[in-house]
């Protein structure tokens, strides 16, 4: 109809095809090679990259984790972020500074914020440990003992990123209809029927948004990783990206990483794409 | 039970608030220590516990023993304010093309132009990062900021696209087809009618881009290396066996500090209802 429409696409369109498409193609050229530190360069090496990955047992054992610390956190974060989003959605003293309060987390920079909780994880010098002792917990080996590092990785996302749970539902719910809650209410419903039967179902939609983007963004941690544990105790915290990076950015293997990042993206587009039709079946009922 | 019902819910309030705000108030406080304060163990009031000294501000001006954040700090913004607005001006553009016209390229139409701009999130930074290094190299743009901003161009302008495609949708498009009956070309109708009422959006879009520019962290630290340093690089270069705590706090609460003021933003929103919209 117009020629101008060009005009308004063309522009962003093509920059992003340019910055992105280069990268892309040269990685999959990469990962046929054998491009390290002593033989910079594209030969060619057929498959062989694909073949080492397929028997690299570190890799699928980092995918494995970054499975149940991804799910983990994200399920962890979206009750957590649904909760407190139904406790300040209605009256609630000083409802509008705890919503501020609630959002802060998320505006703070991850890998910073790791930092930060480095020192509070500290086991002697640091303040968790005098509390836990306070309260009669115990001192816990948090940064030197496997599962309590990955248990502190996770305490470090949920205080991060259940606010963007909390922001996405809160935002719903503000923006539901005030009848369905009166029709339930004249039907005599206490608060928990209420909450299964009316808020939960009209949530739907937004809760598949929400988990479907944390679960992608969550499965790109590394930063947290990287500065929390380095991986650590031996591999157990590493996760996909940070194993990748080892060996493409630190071993200089780059015909190799190329090869791991490849099937980690394609293995995440697929999951991805399954979890969300699965989500979508669950949790969006037929209601309109 | 009414009583007991209001004590859990504000019980279970002050219990996360107390979560959210420890690491704050522990920066804080950490940061007026010295090494004596640090090293005696854990310790919260200051002049009671410890005593309270300025050196870990100081070393963010120049002092010794920490890093000048100065520069790190205009880095950061540079690159997130320029990224940001390339990201928003191009972003709008292409949405507002996406939501208006049809378009047609081979075998993809709107539905996958919009998806194949959104499914650059899904992109592991990992996956770009070599390439984006080797890229920058060939283009003699490494450790600089006009790389860093070409790579977050790529890395912002998906949100925009999202954001402003989801929120055009939202205007009716009789808006457009009154200016069109009325002699408007479409970069006229854009410019005196549509973009008048996408100021929420454009809000929303900026937010976004704001928060991922300002907090990104992988892409700085692998695509610069001494001559230009992104603020947490900055910081993260602080980390180590021998951290000075004190100086590391004070930059992490001065790093920290712009985007927190976003969360009262967000929340006028949330409270007006403004954002509604703009997350569905």
């Amino acid at each position: 109809m117009y020629r101008q429409k060009y005009l308004f696409l063309l522009p962003g369109l093509l920059v992003l095809v340019a910055i992105i498409l280069f990268p892309l193609l040269f990685t999959i050229r990469v990962s046929f090679s054998s491009w390290d530190v002593y033989n910079p360069g594209l030969n060619w090496v057929g498959g062989e990259n694909y073949g080492r990955l397929w028997e690299d047992a570190r890799y699928w054992e980092a995918l494995l984790r970054l499975t149940g610390l991804t799910v983990g956190t994200v399920l962890l974060q979206y009750t957590l972020g649904f909760a407190l989003a139904l406790l300040v959605w209605r009256e609630v003293v000083a409802r509008r500074l705890f919503r501020v309060l609630f959002l802060i987390p998320m505006m703070t920079t991850p890998v910073v914020m790791s930092v930060l909780w480095r020192t509070i994880f500290h086991e002697s010098l640091g303040p968790l440990n005098p509390i836990l002792e306070g309260i009669g917990i115990g001192a816990v080996p948090w940064l030197s003992q496997s599962t309590w590092s990955f248990i502190a990785v996770m305490i470090v996302e949920i205080w991060q990123w259940t606010p963007f749970m909390f922001l996405l539902l809160l935002a719903g719910l503000l923006s539901l209809p005030n009848e369905p809650f009166l029709a339930a209410k004249i039907d005599g419903a206490g608060p928990i029927r209420t909450f299964l039967s009316v808020t939960f179902p009209m949530l739907g939609a937004i809760s598949v948004g929400a988990i479907l983007i944390r679960l992608i963004e969550a499965s790109k941690i590394m930063e947290t990783v990287y500065v929390l544990t380095s991986g650590g105790p031996g591999t157990s915290t590493e996760t996909s990206s940070y194993y990748i990076y080892i060996r493409g950015m630190r071993d200089f293997q780059i015909g190799y990483s190329a090869a791991l990042s490849l099937t980690y993206l394609i293995i995440m587009i697929v999951t991805l794409t399954i979890v969300a039709k699965l989500l979508v079946r669950a949790l969006v009922r037929d209601q309109a | 039970m009414r009583t007991l019902y209001l004590t859990l819910k504000y019980t279970a309030i002050l219990l996360w608030s107390a979560f959210v705000i420890f690491p704050f108030l522990w920066a804080l406080t950490t940061s007026f220590k010295t090494a004596n304060g640090v090293t005696g163990g854990a310790t919260w009031i200051p002049w009671v516990q410890y005593e309270p000294s300025i050196v870990g501000w100081q070393s963010l001006f120049g002092g010794a023993g920490g890093i000048n954040v100065m520069q790190p700090f205009a880095n950061s913004l540079i690159v997130t304010l320029t990224a940001s607005a390339i990201s928003i001006t191009l972003g709008t553009l292409a949405a507002y093309a996406l939501s208006r016209f049809s378009f047609k390229f081979l075998w993809m139409r709107n539905s996958d132009i919009t998806f194949f701009f959104i499914s650059q999130r899904i992109m592991p930074p990992i996956v770009l990062a070599i390439p984006f290094f080797l890229m920058l190299r060939t283009l003699g743009l490494l450790d600089s900021l006009p790389g860093l901003i070409l790579v977050y161009v790529a890395l912002l302008m998906p949100i925009a696209v999202w954001v402003m495609v989801d929120f055009f949708n939202g205007i009716p498009r009789g808006l457009d087809e009154m200016a069109w009956m009325d002699g408007c070309d479409p970069v006229t109708t854009f410019r005196r009618v549509i973009l008048p009422n996408a100021v929420p959006g454009l809000v929303v879009a900026g937010m976004f881009c704001l928060i991922f520019g300002w907090n990104d962290f992988f892409f700085a630290f692998t695509l610069t290396f001494t001559q230009t340093q992104l603020l947490p690089v900055a910081i993260v270069s602080l980390n180590s066996s021998v951290t000075p705590w004190w100086a590391l706090s004070a930059a992490a609460l001065v790093s920290i500090a712009p985007l927190v003021v976003l969360a009262f933003v967000v929340e006028r929103f949330l409270s007006k209802g403004g954002l509604a919209g703009a997350v569905r």
